[in-house]
Formats: C-alpha cells, structure tokens, sequence
C-alpha cells in the first residue's frame, strides 16, 4: 500500500500539497503516482516568476513508460522549481514528499479558498476506488 | 543463441582492405575548385576490414533483427502485416527505380498514372474529394492536415479558432502536431466502455474550436459508436474533423471515414497498405479532404489534363498550404501501396479489414480463457485490443515489461506495452490479417506458459529475456545517461 502522510493535502490527479510556515505551498506527486509511472528518468520543473493557473500544466515527470503532466492544484505565483531534480530525477521516486519536491508555490489571493483538495483520507479513497 | 554483434572497429586491422577496389584518386586538379579550409586534414577513420569481414559482420547484424519476414509482431498501433514481395519487384523495375523526378512529364506518364490511380483509390476507399501523396510519414501527413484545417478558418477570415480537441483515447502524435501547428490542445475525457463524453465534448466546442482529431477505431481498440453526432456537435460549433488513419486497417473496405463526417485524413501507407516499415522510413503519410479543404492540399499532386497526366502545383491550386517535401515524395513507398492495392482489389481491402478484425477477436478470446484480463471486456476489439495486467503486477508482482521481455525468448516480438497510457500495465495487442490461426495459436501458448511461469518461478520471467545477444537492459540508466557513440578503447 503506498504512503499518503497525513499532514498533508491531495489531488485526484496525485499531486501532493505542503502548506510552508509562511503560508507558501511546496507541491509534488504522490506516492501512488511515482510509484505508478516507475524509475523517472527527466523532470522539468516550472521557473520562478511564472504565473500559473489552477489546473494548468506546470511540470513534467516522465519515466521509460511515460511522460506525464504534473497540475498547478491551486492559481498562484512559481517562487521555485526543484532545481536539484534535473540531476537527480530518481529523487522524486525515492523521496517523493521530501527532496523530490517539485515546486513552490505563492497562492493568488483567495485562491485556496476557491479550490476542493483531499484529505489523507479522501485520497486514500481515490487510491482504493482505481485499484478496481 | 545467437551471440552480440562486435562494432565494425574492432574487426579492423590496419592496412587490410580491398585497395584495388577503391575509387581511383581524382588528382589535385579535380579538387582545385575545393577551398583549402573545406578539405581534410587526415583520412576518416574508417574500419579496415576484408570484404568478406564486412559481409558477414552484416549479414549477421541483419540475423538479429526481429521482423515480419522472421516473426509474428504484434505490435498494437503500428499494423506490422506482411509485405508481399510482388510488391517489392514491381516498385523495383529499372524503368521505375532510375526515373528521375526532375524527368520532363512527358517521358513519365506511365508513373504519374500510377500516381493518379493510386490517389483515385484511396479517395475511393477512405470517401474523400481529393489525394496528395507528398507527405513524408504520418506525422508528416498530421501536419498537412491540421494545416489546411487552419489555412480554411483563415480563409474565412475566422483565425481565432486555435482550439484542437483531442479525446484522451486519441493517437499520442495528436497532441503534438496540434502544438506544431500553434493550436491549443483541448483534452477529453472517454467513458468506461472507451466512447468519447459527449458531455465533455458539447463543454468543450465554441467559437474557438478549429477541429477535432480522432482516430476510430480509437487507440483503445474500440469503435467509436458515437461518431455520427461527435460529427454533428463538432460541425455545428464551427470546427472541422481530422481523421488519424493509424487505425485504417479495421475498417478498410467497410465503413469509409468520408462518410463518418471526417473533413480531412490522413493514411499511413506503411501500414494499412503495407509498404515496410519500422526501419525509420522511409515512410508515406498521404493525405485526403473532403469538399471544404480541396482549396487547400498540398502541392504537387497528380492531375489528368485530357488524354495525359501532369503535376499540379501552385499556379492550379492558389490556396494550397504549399510544399512539404523535395519532388512528390517517397516515390518506392508510394508504388508498392499502388501495387498492393492493385493486387488486392476492392474485394480484397474488404477482406482486410474483415480478417484483421477476426483475428483480434480470436487472439482476444483465447487470451481471456487463457486467464488474462481485457481491458474492455464488455466491447468487441476492432483490429487489435488491450490487455490490463494489472492484477498479475498486483498479485505475482510480474509486469506486463516482464511479459514482453519474456516472449523474446519464446521467438515473439512483443505487443506494445505501456500504451494506450490511459490502462495500466497494458499490452496492446495488433495481430493483423496476415497471420494464420496456427501461428496466433502458439502465441495464445506461449503467453500461457509465461503466465505459469509468472506463478511458479517468477524469478525466470522477471530477469528475461535469456535467450537474446543482450539479457535485460538497464532502460532507466540508457535514458539517463544517453551515450550513442562507440569510442575506442586505448590499445594495451
């Protein structure tokens, strides 16, 4: 089974969302996902500075099997991209709620509000519903 | 087994070669023309090998090649059926093979009426108004279509439509040529049972709409049973659709995509009409419109002026979207489709489209009473269907890479695997019209023993192929790390 920590909020689409002391928000792909796609072997990850919107494509993982797009949850301003990912792809696999984090994010104004993120135990909902 | 292949440059020894065969030196006069920084140094260093080194050395790298002339290949998406060398032997005729395209038209007739007769079949066969052959591949063939379907917005003074819809179950090059062409990639969803949502599709059309790219029967091995009102809803918000022909040879001689409501399409010759393929190329990707893009096909293309023929080109079709390669062509591909379908008839693309069909069906039957899931049990496949292997990921932990790898050994090439990427661990499965039922037979086998093999000594399939010049690669690090030059090694 794979891990879904609870401190943290989710996606349908299997991104993973951190809320940062300062209220920023670090943003990756679950688990599920890495797990799913397997080893990966390219990560682009969006540049500081971009406006992004929810929902739009913001970062690509691709593995052997696959290239996948990775989803802003929520509108907002890119404060930084995993720099460190561009080396070391295999970190999203090996970390993928630590150092294989894959952007930060400052949210627009009122846009958290606007938006539906799971809870740990509603993604594990989501998780248990694909398995059949 | 067969044992790897050295590099050409470790056969070589210096001085060896076959001297007296070399091209004579042309003399310092013949390169007077050549300007000093233009020319070499040193000699390339070419390997040093004895004729008959050089003979074998290919003759065995040709040995290792898994193709259709060695193995059943079933390869889903890519219609790997059998060329038929008559085919070959025709496009291969001295007065073919050394007619030069800058050949005045008048000593190419017989040519250009191949030309001309090959587009009047296809126009035939796919129910379209008009051919061009000039694509290059399918891709090729993708571009010259989402471009003509620009070059008709814009025609109507109606370039704000930018939006290409493309359903989920769509071929993976869609996406990309809408990007090529600087349109919007729409994404829609499918249903369960592998339909588009109509729903989605009705949210998604508007005054931004420039078309829709499909293929039916789509990427998920299914037929698309709403395409008569995804025609309507498209047609009615102002967009055109694009037929992507990957997935022809289902209903070739059956249902025609003209008919379906497709405004353009493209075919591969290289696979529904069987001219080689899985080489690199060369390739063709002819393209057909209907009435609304006529205007538009690229340019040359074969017209019939009284008795004789001639090539078409800017001065007769002034809204063309222009050129897309040198001349008109591949012209060899182009004849061996010509004389496939010469050779097959209308009663025989019928039969092609029929047998394809059968053959899937069968292959998917027998693999479900063997223990393998379908990943749409409730549809009947078209020409090649999908396979989910997930519940032997889950329960043995073999995958549907280790099945691949695994049928090397038992002399198959594998399915695709990995794609469609909508079903997890998935093989999709193209047996096409060529193979006999014994040879579908010993394929339903050998994936039976893999599968026992997979419950029993998992260990056998997950560390194959072990019967190949190389056991299983490191793809990951390959990709990683990629390093496509053979380099010598300092001499001890």
């Amino acid at each position: 089974m794979s891990n879904v920590p609870a401190d943290l909020k989710y996606t349908r689409s299997h991104e993973w969302i951190r809320t940062l002391a300062d209220g920023t928000l670090e943003i990756g792909v679950t688990d599920h996902a890495q797990d799913a796609l397997g080893d990966l072997v390219f990560v682009e990850v969006p540049e500081a500075g971009r406006t992004v919107k929810a929902g739009e494509a913001c970062a690509v993982v691709e593995s052997v099997k696959a290239a996948s797009d990775v989803y802003a949850p929520v509108a907002g301003e890119v404060l930084a991209g995993n720099a460190q990912l561009a080396a070391q792809p295999d970190l999203v696999n090996s970390q993928p709620y630590g150092a294989g984090w894959l952007w930060r994010l400052k949210p627009a104004a009122g846009a958290l509000a606007g938006v539906e993120l799971l809870g740990a135990a509603d993604y594990q909902k989501v998780l248990e519903a694909e398995a059949h | 087994m067969p044992q790897q292949e050295k590099v050409i440059f470790e056969y070589s020894t210096p001085g060896r070669g076959a001297e007296d065969q070399w091209p004579q030196d042309p003399g310092e006069a013949a390169l007077a023309d050549l300007p000093a920084q233009l020319r070499r140094a040193h000699p390339p260093q070419l390997p040093e090998v004895g004729e008959l080194e050089a003979v074998r050395h290919f003759t065995r790298l040709s040995q290792l090649n898994f193709s259709i002339d060695t193995h059943f290949y079933p390869l889903g998406s890519c219609t790997m059926k059998y060329n038929p060398k008559a085919c070959n032997q025709y496009a291969m005729l001295p007065q073919f093979l050394a007619r030069h395209p800058l050949a005045p038209e008048s000593s190419g007739q017989g040519f250009l009426e191949c030309m001309h007769e090959l587009q009047e079949m296809l126009k035939e066969v796919t129910g379209m108004r008009g051919v061009a052959l000039s694509p290059m591949a399918g891709a090729h063939g993708e571009f010259a279509g989402v471009a003509m379907i620009r070059a008709y917005h814009r025609s109507r003074g109606d370039a704000a439509r930018n939006e290409i819809i493309v359903p989920e179950a769509a071929h993976g090059t869609n996406p990309a040529t809408a990007t090529m062409c600087g349109c919007l990639v729409r994404e829609i969803p499918v249903d369960a049972q592998g339909d588009v949502d109509l729903a989605a599709l009705k949210a998604a059309v508007g005054p931004k709409t420039a078309g829709i790219m499909l293929t039916n029967p789509s990427t998920l091995g299914v037929f698309e049973r709403h395409i008569a009102e995804v025609a309507r809803i498209v047609h009615e918000a102002g967009g055109l659709l694009y037929y992507d022909g990957a997935n022809l040879n289902a209903i070739l001689g059956k249902v025609r995509p003209g008919d379906m409501g497709f405004d353009v399409i493209h075919m591969n010759l290289h696979k529904t009409f069987s001219t080689p393929h899985g080489g690199g190329g060369p390739g063709a990707g002819a393209v057909g419109v209907g009435e609304r893009l006529l205007p538009f096909l690229p340019v040359p293309v074969v017209g019939r002026d009284g008795g004789g023929y001639r090539w078409l080109d800017e001065s007769d079709l002034p809204q063309t979207i222009g050129r897309l390669s040198c001349f008109m062509g591949n012209a060899g591909v182009l004849l061996r489709a010509y004389i496939y379908m010469r050779l097959l008839g209308r009663e025989g693309m019928r039969r092609v489209g029929e047998f394809a069909t059968l053959n899937a069906n069968y292959l998917l039957r027998r693999l479900t009473e063997a223990g393998f899931d379908a990943a749409y049990p409730q549809r009947r496949a078209s020409h090649e269907f999908i396979l989910t292997l997930k519940r032997q990921a889950r329960d043995l932990n073999v995958t549907a890479m280790d099945f691949a790898k695994r049928l090397l050994d038992y002399g198959f090439h594998a399915p695709t695997t990995y794609f469609p990427l909508l079903v997890p661990e998935c093989l999709l499965i193209e047996p096409t019209e060529t193979e006999s039922r014994e040879t579908l037979d010993a394929f339903v086998t050998a994936m039976s023993q893999i599968l026992k093999e997979a419950s029993e000594e998992p260990g056998r399939v997950t560390s194959a192929p072990h019967t190949m010049p190389v056991r299983r690669l490191d793809d990951v690090r390959a990709a990683r790390q990629l390093d496509l030059t053979w380099k010598p090694t300092a001499p001890s």
